[in-house]
């Protein structure tokens, strides 16, 4: 069987966690926010399975399940969240929500 | 019964709070029952003590009462001593302050704020009581500061006019700092001795300290600045004419009866120490020689019939450190009880006529009062006869022993009773100078008074003062369990002639001067030396101008360069710092969630590049 | 199944990339579903089945379709997209772009320093569900209650008043 440097698999995580970074960062529809996390979350995920085929062991799968059980709980509160705050402001930018400036 | 000591201060502690809480709500009787009543009780059951103690033959008891604060192996308790000092100082305490609330219900009797003076009176009675029941330092400390600040409150009481605001910030910064030196003092005996307990200490100085140790002469200096400070000695004897702002029941009351007699206690109290400091004693019998001899020049000059009782007092308050001088203990607190009488007799008749002629104090605008004020008459003259110690009066008695006990003294001793002598001529002087302005002669007052003032409650007291004044000297006080017995000194008949006869001299110079006119006081006067002895004496020997001088100008010179504030522009920089960075660090708080978001991964990257680098 | 790898991968970036420029709400959750796709089959040539079927069901279609529910509620309709078109202006791509190419840069650094040949072995569900159920229970427990505590959360803010 041929084999696949493990740099590549970690690189290739490192990219989508960057990408979903970069979405966090840029974009202000509060729905895009939450997808890039998401993204980077799977990222994150990625890089535990890599590990996991470089050691052979079935830890790193756990604990994708583990990050997996994490997005599902996010992803339930974090669009909770949205939809009390479309309901209040009648909008998904996240600038709106700036009541905590110092 | 005796375990119901810790009474005695209770009662004026509640009286005060009553007072205090209600604010001036209630009715005058009431405020005055309550004023006068709760130290009646205390008087009522000091009694009853006194007697029970005395008939028990013991020679003190201890009421513990708490533990005030336990630190350590530091644990002052809330404990009450007595034994003859302490049982005469609480009867004198009660009684002579029962008898002078009495007259302050009729003397305030107008005042608008007459619930406070009575709560201000019944905190002093309180505090003075811990002052000398306590049976430790923290305690005594406790109501020496206690007294210090009710004087405070009440020669500001009145504080309306600015002067008696200043009068009474005068009083308190400068007994203030003999109290500093006495909470010194207490500092380096709780560390030498490691107790607080007065007896224990006491105990502990005498088994350790053999006679003129250094630390016992550092300890009773420091003990001794106090003393005077609250007692107005020299040199910290400036406050007390001034005090007089105060109106005049408390003069009768704290500056003249009880409280500036503190130090004289304090001194007495811890009389062991100063017997193992014979130097710093010594120093206490030339204070004592030189302020009674000072007042009483000044005393001569003065026109104000308060502040000569004040000088007057000073001068009385001299003896008692004489006497303590000499180690005449006992002869000093009798002469601290009797002059508690006859001074409280004495300010309290003059608070008559000055209400009688509506607030006039200048003796020269008084004179021919003696058929319109009776009472004040009488008293005046009984007063002055015990305060001249005319003899088989109350205070004949009491400066025969100091004098005498001043004779028997090797060394100084001899210095101290000629002196002594000397001052009962000047007393003699001054006191009937007084007498014979305001009572004889023209009158010369602006308002001439119509009636005395007064009821009852005014004028019982000062009857049953005349008559502890007359025969007060009878009274034996139970203080040789405390000092020990000294032994008897005897002076020869031809000495003691003289001694009684000096006094008469000088009322018989009063009598010539003022009375008859022999003499003229003007031709006396008319000379520039006169003039300038007469100047210099009634400015109080120039201490407030040289105390101004020295201390005070250069202290306002210090305020004034320093007005910026030196030393707070050091934390007022922190202060700007800490301000600066916040409002810097605030900026960064956006309220944007991207801006949080860029924040953490820039921190990330941060500490990546952190740990790529290391 | 190199090449398999490579090519998921690459559709996997790809995808990504989409979903962040994208400004079609529903457009940008499909590239995101597939990216996930992509993601799942680089987990099966990992020799992680269980993992990637559970990212296919879980997160690609469960969650996925959570979010499409959600789009569908607040009805964002063409209003949303000109927005989106508005708020995407190429300077504030540059920061956050710099940021992830610097951090990237410092992983890809990190990692390249690791030079292992990975050789894909099969763990299956067996020995995944052996672990969990065995030295991970409480871990399993943990994220049981994690999810309970997100299913009340969520029930509770989308709550009408």
């Amino acid at each position: 069987m041929e084999s696949i440097p493990v740099e590549h698999g970690l690189i290739l995580a490192a990219i989508l966690f960057s990408i979903g970074l970069i979405g966090v960062l840029t974009r202000r529809n509060i729905v895009f926010v939450l997808m890039s996390l998401e993204i980077m979350l799977n990222a994150g995920g990625l890089a535990f399975i890599v590990g996991a085929s470089r050691w052979g062991h079935a830890e790193g799968q756990i604990m994708f399940l583990m990050i997996l059980t994490l997005a599902a709980a996010e992803v339930a509160v974090g669009l909770g969240l949205i939809i009390q705050m479309f309901r209040r402001y009648k909008t998904v930018d996240i600038n709106v929500l700036s009541e905590m400036k110092g | 019964m005796q375990d119901l000591i810790w009474l005695l201060p209770t009662y004026p502690v509640l009286g005060f709070f009553v007072l205090v809480l209600t604010a001036g709500r209630l009715p005058k009787n009431i405020v005055a029952i309550i004023g006068a009543g709760s130290v009646g009780l205390s008087f009522f059951t000091a009694v009853i003590i006194a007697t029970q103690f005395l008939s028990s033959g013991e020679n003190y008891f201890i009421k513990e009462v708490w533990t005030w604060m336990a630190v350590g192996n530091f644990s002052p308790g809330f404990n009450f001593y007595l034994d003859g000092l302490s049982l005469v100082m609480m009867l004198v305490i009660t009684g002579v302050g029962f008898l002078i609330h009495l007259y302050a219900t009729g003397y305030m009797a107008d005042d608008p704020s007459y619930s406070r003076f009575f709560s201000y009176m019944n905190l002093f009675v309180a505090a003075m009581l811990m002052l000398v029941l306590g049976d430790n330092l923290v305690v005594l400390y406790l109501g020496w500061e206690g007294v210090g600040l009710c004087s405070y409150l009440l020669i500001g009481f009145w504080y309306i006019n600015p002067d008696n605001g200043y009068a009474a910030r005068k009083a308190f910064v400068v007994t203030r700092v003999g109290d500093t030196a006495m909470a010194l003092g207490l500092f380096l005996l709780f560390t030498e001795l490691d107790t607080l307990n007065i007896q224990d200490m006491l105990y502990a100085a005498e088994s350790e300290w053999e006679v003129g140790n250094d630390l016992a002469v550092a300890a009773a200096l420091l003990l001794l600045g106090g003393a005077v400070g609250k007692s107005a000695q020299l040199p910290l004897q400036t406050w007390l004419p001034d005090a007089m702002a105060g109106p005049t029941p408390i003069s009768a009351l704290i500056h003249a009866a009880t409280m500036v007699t503190a130090g004289v206690y304090l001194i007495a109290r811890t009389h062991i120490l100063f017997e193992l400091a014979p130097s710093v004693q010594e120093l206490v019998g030339w204070v004592g020689l030189i302020t009674l001899l000072m007042a009483g020049f000044i005393a001569l000059t003065q026109s104000d019939i308060k502040r000569i009782l004040a000088f007057s007092t000073m001068s009385q308050i001299g003896y008692m450190f004489l006497a303590l001088g000499v180690g005449a203990w006992s002869a000093g607190i009798f002469h601290l009880m009797t002059h508690a009488f006859f001074k409280a007799l004495l300010f309290l008749a003059s608070g008559t006529v000055i209400l009688s002629l509506h607030h006039e104090q200048n003796i020269f605008k008084m004179g021919a009062l003696r058929q319109k004020l009776p009472v004040s008459f009488f008293s005046f003259l009984i007063g002055s006869l015990a305060l001249t110690a005319f003899p088989y009066t109350s205070g004949y008695f009491s400066k025969d022993e100091i004098l005498i006990a001043a004779h028997g003294l090797e060394g100084p001793g001899i210095i101290f009773f000629y002196g002594g002598v000397l001052g009962a001529f000047l007393t003699g002087i001054y006191t009937f100078r007084l007498f014979f302005i305001v009572f004889f002669g023209d009158s010369n007052a602006a308002h001439p008074p119509e009636k005395e003032y007064g009821g009852w409650n005014m004028n019982g007291p000062l009857i049953l003062l005349m008559i502890l004044s007359l025969v007060g000297g009878f009274i034996a006080v139970p203080l040789d369990p405390v000092f020990g017995h000294h032994e008897e000194h005897h002076v020869s008949g031809l000495l003691h002639g003289f001694m009684i006869a000096v006094p008469l001299v000088g009322i018989a110079i009063s009598f010539l001067f003022f009375y008859t006119k022999t003499f003229s006081v003007e031709k006396l006067m008319s000379n520039t030396f006169a003039q300038t002895l007469h100047k210099f004496w009634n400015n109080g020997w120039g201490f407030d101008w040289l105390y101004d001088r020295f201390i005070v100008f250069p202290f306002l010179w210090l305020a004034r360069i320093n007005r910026a504030d030196i030393v707070d522009g050091f934390y007022t920089l922190i202060v700007e710092i800490s301000r600066t960075a916040n409002v810097m660090i605030v900026k960064t708080q956006t309220g944007y969630l991207r801006w949080y978001a860029l924040s953490i991964a820039a921190g990330l990257l941060l500490l990546i590049t952190i740990g790529v680098l290391l | 199944m190199i090449a398999l790898f490579y090519i998921a991968a690459i559709i996997a970036v790809i995808a990504t990339v989409a979903v962040i420029l994208q400004t079609n709400i529903v457009h940008g959750l499909l590239y995101l579903i597939l990216s996930l796709l992509a993601v799942a089959v680089i987990f099966y040539v990992l020799g992680a089945p269980f993992a990637a079927v559970l990212e296919a069901i879980v997160y690609a279609g469960a969650i996925m379709v959570l979010f499409l529910f959600v789009i569908m509620m607040l009805n964002l309709g063409q209003h949303t997209r000109d927005q989106e078109r508005s708020w995407l202006t190429p300077r504030g791509w540059i920061v956050p772009s710099l940021l992830a190419a610097v951090l990237l840069g410092q992983l890809v650094n990190v990692m390249s320093q690791i030079d292992h040949e990975l050789i894909p072995a099969q763990i299956g569900v067996m020995e995944v569900s052996a672990l969990l159920f065995g030295p991970y229970v409480l871990a399993v427990e943990l994220a049981s209650i994690l999810l309970l505590a997100g299913l009340v959360a969520a029930y509770h803010l989308a709550k009408t008043k």
